[in-house]
């Protein structure tokens, strides 16, 4: 049997400077009390890839506001002015990539691929000091894979095989980051007794996940 | 009947019976609501689902079920939600039949620009970039003119969302339709004269014989 630890236990083993994959959309689908105790903890120079930075006051949109993000490599941050005037003034640096790009090279991270061949920003800023070569007449650039320190992820159910499951929108991209943490810590709303999950419902095996975070007091 | 409806009220007469479609957050959120009737139209939101409806009633929101702005939205009977790998191979592997997209800029050749004015405002191109690339249609939905400036131009000025031209153009003032000739009037808003959208519009129209009013009836 393996054991869920505290939220502040989970915090304590990221350190400064580290990279940190994040699921969510909007904040739906981040493991937000994980956040709030690398907060209180004060982490800082932090390397954060996901989709968005949330609102201020909100998912992941919490760490940029206290001043633990160095970088932030994300698809949108358009919702939250916080990240616009930090990344203005220097004080973020921020790699845009489009949204789908983003899930395929974390796949690719995750699953022992060179790199991902898309059509998506050929021609655009986003192709800048990139290769772009030509298959069958269609232009593709090829995106590196991405891959982190850490997966922090929110799911909905998991057992103490730390199976999880996902629940409809805040599933995102959590499933993709499962495979390319290198340690995962996975905050889940509900603990079920293993054989509770069925084996068809489970999203992410639990082989993959190395931190179960408990369930809120 | 204000400027977003008649956008609106245009699109919907673009959708086509048992299609996946996108609306991007903001005005082309409010296609939904003018869906013809007998039409059945399956809407994805990039974030993880096909098949959504309107927000629940007050105090029945579930957190875990979200469109791509982050508001409420409820599942509608036979919906299927998926992760972002699999709901970005359905709009980049040809799965999505139509999509539509705000703009802040589209120029003479049908380009599209709409993620970010350098210096000012860099909100991202979100999933923008790759459902111009993927879908199968691309819709624009805008308003004709921004602070007293044609949005419709010669050439981009701001950065573009993709190489790819998009499909059509819906705005306050008419339909305009991309082709190798040029953008093409298909269509001026009911009452607008065909001199009005070409005064509101700095690229060069091509003007056919007939424009007729858009089909979106009375104001209602």
């Amino acid at each position: 049997m393996r054991k869920a630890i505290t939220p502040a236990e989970a915090a304590a083993l990221v350190p400064d400077g580290a990279s940190l994959l994040y699921g969510g959309f909007m904040g739906v689908g981040t493991p937000q009390r994980l956040v709030e105790a690398l907060v209180e903890r004060g982490v800082r120079g932090l390397t954060i890839i996901g989709n968005d930075t949330a609102r201020p006051g909100l998912g992941i949109g919490r760490l940029i506001e206290s001043g633990c993000v160095a970088k932030a490599i994300v698809s949108h941050i358009g919702t939250n002015p916080i990240t616009q005037q930090k990344m203005l003034a220097g004080e973020i640096e921020v790699e845009l990539v489009p949204q789908g790009t983003l899930a395929e090279r974390i796949r690719a991270g995750g699953a022992g691929l060179g790199g991902v061949l898309t059509p998506t920003g050929v021609g655009t800023v986003v192709a800048e000091g990139k290769q772009v070569i030509e298959l069958d007449g269609r232009h593709f650039l090829i995106e590196m894979p991405i891959r982190a320190d850490f997966a922090l992820l929110k799911a909905h159910e998991a057992d103490y095989n730390f199976n999880l499951t996902y629940r409809l929108t805040a599933t995102n991209f959590n499933p993709v980051m499962a495979l390319a943490g290198a340690c995962v810590i996975a905050e889940p709303d509900e603990i079920v007794p293993v054989g509770v999950i069925p084996p068809d419902h489970v999203r992410t095996p639990g082989v993959l996940v190395h931190h179960l975070v408990e369930r809120p007091r | 009947m204000d400027a977003k409806e008649i956008i609106a009220r245009r699109v919907a007469l673009e959708l086509r019976d048992g299609t996946l479609v996108n609306l991007g957050i903001g005005l082309p959120t409010l296609v939904a609501r003018y869906v013809p009737a007998g039409l059945s139209v399956a809407f994805q939101s990039e974030n993880g689902i096909i098949g959504f409806g309107a927000p629940p009633p007050h105090g029945m929101e579930d957190p875990n079920l979200t469109d791509a702005g982050g508001g409420f939205i409820s599942a509608l009977p036979g919906a299927a939600s998926f992760d972002s790998a699999m709901s970005f191979a359905l709009i980049r592997g040809g799965h999505l039949d139509m999509t539509v997209l705000g703009g802040l800029q589209v120029d003479g050749r049908g380009l599209l620009a709409n993620w970010m004015v350098p210096g000012k405002l860099v909100p991202g191109m979100g999933g923008a970039m790759d459902l111009v690339s993927g879908s199968r249609r691309v819709i624009v939905a805008m308003q004709h003119s921004a602070k007293g400036e044609s949005k419709i131009i010669p050439e981009l000025t701001l950065p573009p969302t993709s190489t790819r031209p998009v499909s059509l153009v819906v705005t306050d003032l008419a339909v305009l339709e991309p082709t190798s000739e040029g953008l093409l009037l298909k269509e001026r808003a009911p009452g607008v004269a065909i001199g009005e959208v070409l005064a509101a519009t700095a690229a060069k129209l091509l003007i056919p014989n007939e424009v007729p009013e858009m089909a979106i009836g009375d104001a209602g």
